[in-house]
């Protein structure tokens, strides 16, 4: 009875496996979406892979796809690791995928050096590796609107404009791991040109949520801003200590992964007065995101959890990642003139982005980010930032667009490319004019 | 019927004593190194080489270097991971500082740095036992993540933290970086966990492996048998260690291409331990059938929803899968608790018997 019951089983596997169905119709485009909606930052990834799938499902219901052509999201689920975003990545090129926005640093640092032999380009939007943004060392990765150097040299504007910066000293606490890492150089650099001190605090990845020590040292060292480069459970934390030692909350600015709904929901009216960077526009004034509800979260095709969440800070920077990559597939459809663009023509594509503010308003997004206008040379497109602060239930935009230093950062950028070139005696670079 | 001895006389002790005295098991491995080194490569796909094929054979080399020291010598270790770190860190500073070096060349060489840094952390299992043990080497596995992320010279400071694989070739072929293809890569790695499973069996039922096996099944006995624990402990550590090392630096260079800390975090020891404890605690087949559970089946579980044409969720598809394997480990240990490897010796005695088995067991 029971072998009969497994080849019963076996037999209908078989079947199964033997009709396989067309995926993928004849006019239709594959984007592969690299999510994680499993693991212990899975708070983070699914609003950002929700955004993400929303937007593409809303062109294919609006507008019939991009030019007429229907994008297929596949998703691919990551859980953060390396390993499997490896596979993933490894699984679905194949499939004619346009582009890959890996959404962590360590899968970007792998997909980096295949994008070039496979002709895909890597989208690092706002992550990854900073000198990506070297579009002369780096033809085949992008990391719109802005790098993490960017970033950090536009929230050392904000402070030098609120109450000047020179002579103050500045508390660093950032995760110990490459990717909190990354900007120090940066800070070093700008303390001597712009005269403050800077005090370092690192987490451990293990200390996440374990943070008294850590703020235990602020306190001695008594710094007069603090600027927070965390991620997952340690930003909660991090905000919550801050409190406890009555740290002004309202001279603590987080980056904009420091800076999401899911961070704050979980301090709520303690982290009052708390400052993040942030990129993407909040909430659901826009008119991309009214379509989006309307055609696809109340018809039922979103895997959103409700309609509240759409429009949070996640959600809508997992959608801007996808109209970057809608607005550079349209972009190489123009200049080729095909209907269906490959991996290389999207690399064309996305380094002739041009998003300036008409064109943010076609697409029903007015004021939601600065201009973003990519260059052969230039793969960070020179976006704005502006600071949010959390009013207790919710994020508040409270500065105008403070645009990077290109001055300072330009040429480091250019340097670290030249350095993470320099042992790759065959990488590929490309010459701009 | 098929499988069985009879008649198969032995003449000398050279052949008595042989790895594989049965014929029928030399056959076995015979097909099997032949589906390796030429049906896999002439047949299979990019994907399967590349993201079953070679992390299948990355985990069982690891899994081998822990089941010695684990499973043979007795001495339970969480370091592992920390292990391979020191393997793929070692390997990328011989390869960068000395790039001309034959990068198959760096890759076993990086392994006797991961021993000698496993032999310094041995060094404790002479005083401690058991659970002791393991948290002293849980110990030696934070203390290298440390070094991993504070020691810039290591990942020869650049800002990314990460060590990045650099492109190497042997004969004009690249063996390492992005464009070294799957199938170079694959028989690079298939060649060297052949070649070092090969070895370790051999040591492991020679003199060398017997006393690590007299330390574990009693260790004052053994001492009072002329087994010094000094040696034996701290060469079981070295053992261990250089195959857990090589793993490592076959990792990053033939897999992954770039490596943060992360990926030799504790999890990735734990990943490793529950390949020797599935596969089997002191079998060299263990680890293999322990890394293809662990690793091979997941992907797929993970393949099979769209392969019969069901739109599920791929967190779904996860979230089933991590259950699914979850489940089934307990499901093995509870029914076998001596792993995958003392199953395929059920089967195999079984075989011998069939088709008229004369005990009823």
């Amino acid at each position: 009875m029971k072998r009969n019951t497994l080849t019963l089983l076996a037999a209908g596997v078989i079947a199964a496996s033997s009709w396989i169905p067309v995926a993928q119709a004849e006019d239709s485009m594959y984007m592969p979406s690299m999510t994680y909606r499993t693991g212990p930052f899975a708070g983070g990834g699914t609003p950002f892979a929700d955004g993400y799938a929303d937007y593409f499902n809303m062109l294919n219901e609006r507008d019939g796809g991009i030019n007429g052509v229907k994008i297929v999201v596949d998703e691919c689920e990551t859980a953060y690791n390396t390993q499997k975003g490896v596979e993933c990545y490894e699984s679905t090129k194949g499939n004619g995928a346009l582009a890959y926005s890996p959404l962590s640093t360590g899968i970007t640092l792998a997909l980096i050096p295949k994008a070039p032999v496979d002709q895909i380009p890597v989208f690092s939007m706002g992550y990854g590796l900073s000198a990506a943004a070297a579009g002369e060392q780096f033809p085949w990765a992008f990391v719109y609107p802005a790098s993490y150097w960017s970033q950090l040299s536009s929230i050392l504007k904000y402070i030098d404009s609120n109450g000047g910066i020179e002579g103050k000293k500045i508390g660093f606490i950032y995760l110990d791991v490459g990717y909190g890492k990354e900007p120090i150089p940066l800070l070093d650099q700008l303390s001597e040109s712009m005269g403050f001190s800077v005090a370092k605090f690192p987490v451990g990845v293990k200390e996440m949520q374990n943070q008294g020590s850590q703020w235990l040292n602020v306190r001695k060292e008594r710094p007069d801003w603090m600027i927070m480069w965390g991620w997952g459970a340690m930003n909660p934390t991090a905000i919550k200590e801050a409190a406890k030692i009555r740290f002004p909350l309202d001279r603590f600015i987080g980056n904009w992964w420091a800076g999401s709904h899911s961070d704050l929901k979980a301090v709520g009216e303690s982290g009052k007065g708390y400052l993040a960077a942030n990129f993407s526009g909040i909430g659901q004034d826009f008119g991309a995101v009214q379509d989006i509800l309307k055609y696809v979260v109340n018809e039922g095709k979103s895997k959103v959890g409700s309609p509240d969440d759409v429009g949070n800070v996640l959600y809508n920077r997992g959608m801007f990642n996808a109209v970057v990559l809608a607005e550079a597939i349209k972009v190489a459809q123009d200049t080729t003139g095909k209907t269906i663009i490959d991996g290389a023509d999207m690399r064309d594509g996305l380094e002739a982005i041009n998003l300036d503010q008409a064109r943010l308003t076609e697409l029903g997004l007015e004021g939601f980010t600065g201009d973003v206008q990519g260059s052969c040379s230039d793969h960070e497109g020179n976006g704005s930032i502006f600071i949010q602060q959390w009013s207790g239930s919710d994020w508040e935009k409270i500065s105008d667009l403070i645009p990077p230093m290109t001055d300072v950062v330009r040429p480091m950028l250019e340097e670290a490319a030249e350095s993470y070139v320099s042992d790759k005696p065959d990488w590929k670079g490309q010459a701009c004019s | 019927m098929l499988y069985r001895e009879a008649g198969q006389f032995k003449t000398s002790y050279a052949a008595d004593q042989a790895m594989l005295p049965i014929l029928q098991d030399r056959i076995g491995i015979l097909v099997i190194l032949l589906v390796a080194f030429v049906g896999i490569p002439v047949f299979a796909t990019d994907f399967f080489m590349g993201s079953i094929m070679i992390p299948f054979l990355v985990f069982a080399l690891a899994a081998v270097g822990l089941n010695i020291l684990t499973g043979y010598a007795g001495q339970l270790s969480l370091g592992t991971g920390a292990f391979m770190g020191v393997g793929a860190y070692s390997c990328y500073k011989i390869t960068t500082l000395f790039p001309d070096t034959n990068i198959i060349i760096a890759i076993l060489l990086s392994g006797v740095f991961s021993a000698i840094i496993g032999v310094i952390f041995g060094l404790p299992s002479l005083r401690i036992k058991g659970l002791y043990l393991a948290i002293t080497t849980l110990a030696a596995q934070f203390f290298l993540e440390w070094c991993f992320i504070r020691i810039g010279w290591l990942y020869n400071y650049n800002d990314s933290g990460a060590i990045e694989v650099p492109q190497r070739k042997i004969f004009d072929i690249a063996v390492t970086g992005a464009s070294a293809t799957p199938m170079v890569r694959y028989l690079v790695i298939v060649s060297i966990v052949a070649v070092l499973s090969l070895v370790a069996a051999n040591v492991l039922r020679g003199r060398i492996g017997r006393s690590w096996m007299m330390i574990r099944d009693m260790d004052i006995a053994a001492e009072l048998m002329g087994i010094r624990p000094l040696y034996a402990k701290l060469s079981a550590f070295a053992f261990s260690s250089y195959y857990c090392g090589v793993a490592g630096a076959l990792m990053v260079f033939m897999w992954l291409g770039s490596a943060e800390v992360e990926a030799f975090d504790i999890n990735h020891s734990f990943l490793v331990l529950f390949m020797v404890i599935i596969g089997g605690m002191g079998s060299i087949l263990g680890c293999f059938l322990g890394a293809a559970f662990i690793w091979v089946l997941p992907i797929v579980m993970r393949g099979l929803p769209s392969l019969m044409g069901l739109d599920i969720l791929a967190a779904t598809t996860e979230h089933i899968t991590n259950i699914v394997i979850g489940v089934l480990i307990i499901f093995f240990l509870i029914v076998e608790p001596h792993g995958l490897a003392r199953l395929w010796q059920i089967g195999k005695e079984k075989l011998r018997s069939w088709p008229f088995p004369y005990a009823s067991s």
